[in-house]
């Protein structure tokens, strides 16, 4: 309570001071921890004072009810403006919904809503099918099945010839005990089949004029639990039949429709993949290590994935951001059983050491999307709080077990549709063709192909006095791809060149999207039968493309060629470079000491090396030669 | 009676009659405070069942006419069990 009312204070204070934009953060942020009516009215308060200052999208409801709303609308518009909507609210006259909907005259048509919700009930639609059902023949019971038909048929036409709005209808909700007990499952008469039959001609009317949408308000109710849901006291003194505590989850659910009506909708979800996609760290864990699959833990990310299947079928584009390896993330994603996810469901990978926040950025330019069409999840809070500091992303909270995942993202109102085109079945897979095209050459999405469509050249040289002050630089800033973390100046590299016994290369690096520039450093020693490396290092751009094993062969001949049989080097871990820890490993080299800073590697050149991908081109420049 | 609980019930009143809570005293009702009408008493009754976590009777609802009745009633509930 104490760091709620100091976050008011703030508030006011910056409402005060013009900070519009913080003010409106806090606000929104104060709503998510404690979404209740005492809240909702101050947040409603505030909010309205500064309305004209904030971009928000302006939108008019109507409510016309059978029942007590009147509480539920505070909680509802403070939501909506903690997701950026403006929403101004009129609420009908109480049970009065039908002479609005017929009167072209009413309330309802002055106020000019862009949405109508007909917030209606059985008991108050049916009383006589809600509370007599077991006193009535069949006759009765289908006359007055096709009399509400007709009766919803009607205020559907009528409210179409008068108004353009949105109209969103309840469908029954079905009693909580049926009239019949058990028996009502049993006989030829079911009170809740009935109303099921009511609940499909709705539907079908819904169908038939574009605008017209039906609430699932008995999948609500189930959602949250009948006895949970209903307050008989509030029912029977105040005609409010929704318990306190789901006041609040009647509103989200009118929020939803609001968001796509809106247009307050992400078109797109970015994922992150250790630890959100799959259990674990693959850099790490590797393929066998990671957790996903049908069995628990691997299940709750399973589901996760389905979640993200429905969302792709619903036409919301999915794309991976994620601190990795680009070969072991795409090791994984291809080709790990437990998976469901696999890259042709992605329309833009982002998997490199990268700022999230620069690459959220390149994701909405590549799709050509704006950014605040993106979602993001991210299992980690941290990431979740820069991106959302630093872009108008709609940032998903996620809880901290894995097994609320799945339930966090279909929660979300970002991705809801009211329609489905065919063009929005089919949206996933076309931007992930396009992707194929712009990224694969040929179109199949093996790994190697990806590395052979990035038509890499590489360029190794020996240090030069052009290349001497990048190449000090390198070896002071690089941390993650960095074997030994030793820093150097200028001054000691030059010396280091002016020297026989050590050798230092530097390597650039481009691809047919445009020149890395210089990106690696490698500092060799010779000391007659073995050449050891002191400094092997490159920048993380180009890192996970296999530019690396071209380099380190190419350290491997020259050690060689100067008649070094043993090629060695020190693995000195650091709190950044666990990225590089299996590099020799990866390499064929055998480990022959192990000391508190770090393991010391070998590889006996007279068995070879790894050879440089075929998809690379390699040039050595003349002068790096010499000698 | 505690402090605490007549400060949350005023700061709670305040929010949800929408006046300052400086107005809002141990002795208001509906009479002193215009903003008190039938439907802002069900969402001050609502506001005060989520925020103490209790459930008020019809008869006890129709009883809460006054700032410090309701502080009395609340802490009836909570010392005295729902």
């Amino acid at each position: 309570m104490g760091s709620d009312r100091d976050s008011r204070e703030l508030i006011d204070e910056l409402l005060q001071l013009g900070q519009w934009g913080k003010a409106s953060a806090m606000l929104a942020d104060l709503w998510h921890q404690q979404p209740v009516m005492a809240n909702a009215a101050y947040i409603v308060s505030r909010y309205e004072r500064m309305s004209s200052e904030l971009s928000m999208t302006p939108y008019r409801l109507a409510l016309l009810r059978s029942f007590t709303v009147e509480p539920v609308v505070p909680l509802l518009r403070a939501a909506a403006f903690a997701s950026g909507i403006n929403l101004v609210v009129q609420v009908g006259d109480f049970n009065g919904y039908a002479q609005e909907i017929l009167n072209p005259h009413s309330n309802l048509y002055q106020f000019k809503p862009d949405a109508v919700i007909l917030a209606i009930q059985t008991r108050d639609l049916l009383p006589d099918l809600w509370y007599r059902f077991t006193e009535l023949s069949s006759e009765e019971i289908e006359r007055l099945i096709d009399r509400i038909r007709k009766d919803l048929s009607d205020w559907v036409k009528t409210f179409r010839c008068y108004s353009k709005a949105h109209l969103i209808i309840h469908g029954l909700e079905m009693p909580l005990r049926s009239s019949a007990g058990i028996l009502d499952a049993q006989g030829e008469l079911s009170q809740v089949e009935v109303l099921r039959r009511v609940n499909e001609g709705m539907r079908s009317l819904a169908r038939e004029y574009p605008g017209v949408y039906i609430l699932d308000y008995d999948a609500l109710i189930a959602l949250h639990g009948r006895l949970r849901w209903h307050d008989e006291a509030k029912w029977l003194t105040a005609r409010l039949p929704i318990a306190a505590d789901c006041l609040s989850h009647m509103a989200k659910e009118w929020l939803r429709f609001i968001h796509p009506l809106a247009g307050e909708v992400c078109k797109a979800l970015v994922a992150d993949l250790d630890n959100t996609l799959w259990g674990g760290i693959i850099g790490e864990d590797g393929m066998s290590g990671i957790q996903v699959g049908p069995e628990y833990p691997g299940a709750a990310y399973q589901s996760l994935q389905r979640a993200l299947l429905d969302l792709y079928q619903r036409g919301i584009i999915l794309a991976v951001c994620s601190k990795n390896n680009l070969p072991d993330a795409m090791e994984a994603l291809e080709g790990h059983p437990g998976m469901l996810l696999r890259p042709h469901h992605f329309a833009a990978l982002r998997i490199n050491w990268n700022d999230k926040v620069q690459n959220l950025r390149e994701i909405a330019s590549e799709l050509n999307i704006g950014v605040d069409a993106l979602a993001l999840l991210d299992d980690n809070p941290v990431e979740r709080e820069w991106v959302r500091s630093q872009l108008p992303v709609a940032v998903i909270d996620l809880p901290q077990d894995p097994m609320g995942y799945a339930e966090a993202l279909r929660n979300s109102p970002f991705f809801e549709r009211l329609t489905l085109s065919d063009e929005d079945r089919e949206r996933g897979r076309y931007y992930a063709e396009e992707r194929q095209r712009t990224e694969l050459r040929g179109g199949t999405a093996s790994l190697e192909d990806f590395y052979r469509s990035l038509q890499m050249e590489i360029e190794i040289a020996s240090v030069t006095p052009q290349t001497l002050t990048r190449v000090g630089q390198l070896t002071q800033k690089t941390n993650q791809f960095n074997l030994t973390t030793r820093r150097y100046t200028e001054q000691q590299i030059a010396e280091m060149t002016a020297s026989t016994d050590w050798r230092v290369y530097s390597l650039r690096a481009r691809d047919r999207f445009g020149d890395n520039g210089l990106v690696g450093v490698a500092i060799a020693r010779f000391d007659g039968d073995f050449c050891e490396i002191d400094s092997f290092l490159m920048s993380c751009r180009v890192v996970g493309r296999t530019v690396e094993t071209a380099f380190l062969g190419h350290v491997a001949a020259e050690a060689l060629h100067r008649g070094a049989r043993y090629l060695r080097g020190w693995y000195l871990p650091t709190k950044k470079n666990d990225l590089v820890k299996d590099f020799y490993e990866f390499h064929g080299f055998k480990v022959i000491g192990e000391r508190e800073k770090g393991s010391l590697w070998e590889l006996d050149l007279s068995n070879g090396w790894t050879r440089t991908p075929e998809w690379i081109t390699c040039r050595v420049l003349e002068e790096g030669m010499t000698r | 009676m505690t402090q605490p609980i007549l400060e949350r019930i005023r700061r709670i009143a305040s929010d949800l009659l929408d006046i300052p809570v400086q107005q809002v005293l141990p002795t208001s009702s509906p009479d002193t405070i215009e903003n008190w009408d039938s439907l802002h008493h069900l969402n001050l009754v609502l506001g005060l069942e989520g925020a103490f976590d209790v459930q008020f009777s019809p008869e006890e609802i129709a009883k809460m006419q006054s700032v410090e009745s309701i502080a009395l009633l609340v802490q009836n509930k909570l010392s005295g069990g729902k």
